[in-house]
């Protein structure tokens, strides 16, 4: 297992430095005097030169791509041009309540999907394997932002089950003290009952659009997988050994069907860190994809370019847990690498 | 000729296997009518603003009702599909052309160029792709045609694995080699013979990407790039009625956001009829 987790490590860094790459160019690929953006638009001439020697854009690209990466290393991502904060500290600061927000969306999705998938498979042509392929057509017709307003509406508008969708705590709640910055599990670490609700209350509806985006894919090879292997030799035997319907598909069919599933979780990943900044949006919440849509918005460059650093180095990571997952569960993953 | 009439003969035999493609193919008509002649067809200015009747609900006079402006939304939906309709066309038609052509070099020389291809398709892929989407547009500017550029890039490895993967089966096949030994430069073969045998696929793989270019496109104006209030646009009009969700004036947000789940609803469907259409698999 060891030199397995060393040789996927090494597999990231081409990656990585690909990912810093792009970034890297990204910037340098802004139209016009990237000083003279920096500089905003009011700067005299000289301002500007003085930019672009203290940003070292006097420099050559190869010495400026040097620059970039020693300031990655020290984990300095440029400063903010609206707040004047470090990027860095910011997203640091914002990366948790995005994190908790994804995670707990993964977590609705794979509840709701896992089990359908399966009913549908073990069912074919029912009406739940029915439901199942109208769930995963309509699923991924559907924008993200517009499952979320539409949530919204009937939630907070219409039946008032939900609070406003106004971030992650009312106004009056205070958060809980940072252990982890999961709202959910500080509020748990601290008893502090009601925050937990609250903020559990605020979270409800943006997961669950998440979870609805992310239901297709996951639902549609949960099914694919477990016709696969419920039609497998192994499972005919299981079944003529007269083992228990029950058994065989728990313990035989699903251990074998979760390793396709789990391999489109790479995929479910990048679709859920994107859609995260629009869920992010309709919500007000206060994660690293609203804070990116306001330097946007603002043409503040340095908290975009470390917005997407932080989300492919992120979805890098991500992966790489994936592929380690996958060797955990399946013995034979393990034995190739 | 002879091919052509049993690829119609077959079009209609999956039509009428399955009426969901069927439905799929009358719905995409409908959307190309409404991009094509919408602006004519509409009853009521899709810019003009009357705050006299601002904020109506649904009725005889406004079939979807007013904005916050006085505008009518109907209208404005039905415009709207000219400009996303024409975002996801030309991404689509732009990663055609480069991940198309890059994909069938790549299967085809291999060695070096197979190599840098996979490199760039393996970094894009690197990223949340609409994450990266925001990068190239907050870099590159905040207009619309950056918008058809960003959303082309991040689909450029599925394009290219796909043509790189059918030139690669091709290359030592028999019309190639005839084709070598009858004296036929490599770029040659790669033109006339390889690439009108990858075509079909990267025809089917623009219509299943196509949802999901409308949906990008749609996303990225949703958060405000590209397009600029008041241009009618789908992304930018669920945006602006977002605000009037909580108040109850759904209908702002929920025509454009409908007439964008049903236009990817549409592609989608179409992209897999197409599929079972041009898959030779199928073809019996």
């Amino acid at each position: 297992m060891p030199t397995l987790i060393l040789k996927r490590l090494v597999m990231t860094i081409p990656s990585l430095i690909g990912v810093v790459i792009v970034t890297f160019l990204l910037t340098r690929a802004l139209p016009g005097d990237p000083a003279a953006y920096f500089a905003g638009p009011a700067a005299s001439t000289e301002a500007i030169e003085q930019i672009r020697k203290s940003l070292g854009l006097d420099q050559p690209l190869p010495v400026q791509f040097v620059d970039y990466v020693q300031a990655l290393v020290r984990g300095d991502l440029g400063t903010s041009l609206t707040t004047g904060q470090p990027v860095a500290a910011e997203i640091a600061a914002r990366l948790p309540a995005s994190a908790e927000l994804t995670l707990l969306g993964l977590l609705v999705s794979m509840a709701i999907a896992v089990p359908l998938g399966i009913l549908a498979a073990t069912r074919p042509g029912s009406m739940i394997d029915h439901a199942c392929r109208i769930v995963t057509t309509a699923g991924v017709s559907l924008p993200v932002f517009f499952t979320g307003l539409i949530l919204v509406y009937v939630f907070y508008y219409l039946l008032g089950w939900a609070p406003a969708p106004l971030g992650r705590l009312g106004i009056f709640d205070s958060p809980p003290p940072t252990i982890t910055g999961f709202y959910l599990i500080d509020s748990l670490l601290a008893g502090d009952g009601t925050t937990f609700m609250a903020s559990l209350k605020q979270l409800a509806l943006p997961a669950l659009t998440l979870g609805i985006f992310a239901l297709a894919p996951i639902a549609r090879m949960t099914r694919a997988s477990m016709l696969a292997v419920l039609s497998s030799d192994f499972v005919r035997t299981a079944r003529a050994c007269g083992l228990a319907s029950y058994t065989v598909v728990v313990t035989y069919a699903f251990r074998n069907a979760m390793l396709p599933v789990i391999t489109t979780l790479g995929m479910v990943f990048s679709f859920l860190l994107g859609a995260n900044v629009l869920v992010e949006k309709v919500f007000a919440w206060p994660g690293i994809g609203s804070f990116a849509v306001e330097a946007l918005i603002a043409s503040d460059f340095a908290p975009v370019q470390g917005f997407v650093l932080t989300m492919a180095v992120l979805y890098v990571a991500l992966n790489l847990a994936i592929d380690l997952l996958y060797g955990l569960i399946d013995p034979r993953a393990r034995m190739d690498a | 000729m002879t091919a052509l009439v049993a690829t119609m003969r077959h079009a209609r035999y999956v039509v009428s296997e399955n009426p969901v493609t069927g439905l799929s193919f009358g719905l995409f008509l409908l959307i190309v009518l409404a991009a094509l002649f919408g602006p004519f067809l509409v009853p009521h200015d899709p810019l003009a603003s009357n705050t006299t009747m601002a904020l109506q609900p649904p009725s005889a006079q406004f079939w979807f009702g007013t904005d916050q402006l006085g505008r009518d939304i109907f209208s404005r939906v039905v415009v709207a599909t000219r400009l996303d309709f024409g975002i996801a066309v030309a991404s689509v038609v732009l990663v055609f052309c480069m991940g198309g052509l890059a994909g069938v070099a790549a299967g085809f020389f291999g060695g070096w160029t197979d190599r840098i291809v996979g490199r760039i398709a393996d970094t894009i892929m690197a990223f949340p792709l609409f994450v990266l989407a925001m990068g190239i547009v907050a870099a590159l500017g905040n207009t619309v045609q950056n918008i058809v550029i960003a959303t082309a890039i991040v689909n450029f490895p599925l394009y290219a694995r796909v043509a790189r993967a059918e030139a690669n089966v091709r290359r030592e096949a028999g019309f190639v080699e005839a084709a070598r030994l009858s004296g036929n430069g490599e770029w040659r073969i790669l033109v006339f013979q390889i690439l009108p045998n990858v075509i079909p696929i990267l025809v089917v793989q623009m219509s299943l990407t196509m949802g999901y270019a409308i949906l990008n496109a749609a996303g990225l104006s949703f958060i405000g790039l590209g397009v600029r209030p008041p241009t009618p646009e789908w992304g930018i009009m669920v945006a602006e009625g977002a605000a009037f969700i909580v108040s109850g004036e759904w209908w702002i947000a929920f025509f454009p956001g409908l007439a964008l789940m049903i236009a990817v609803f549409c592609f989608n469907l179409l992209g897999d009829g197409l599929r079972d259409i041009v898959d030779p698999r199928r073809r019996t």
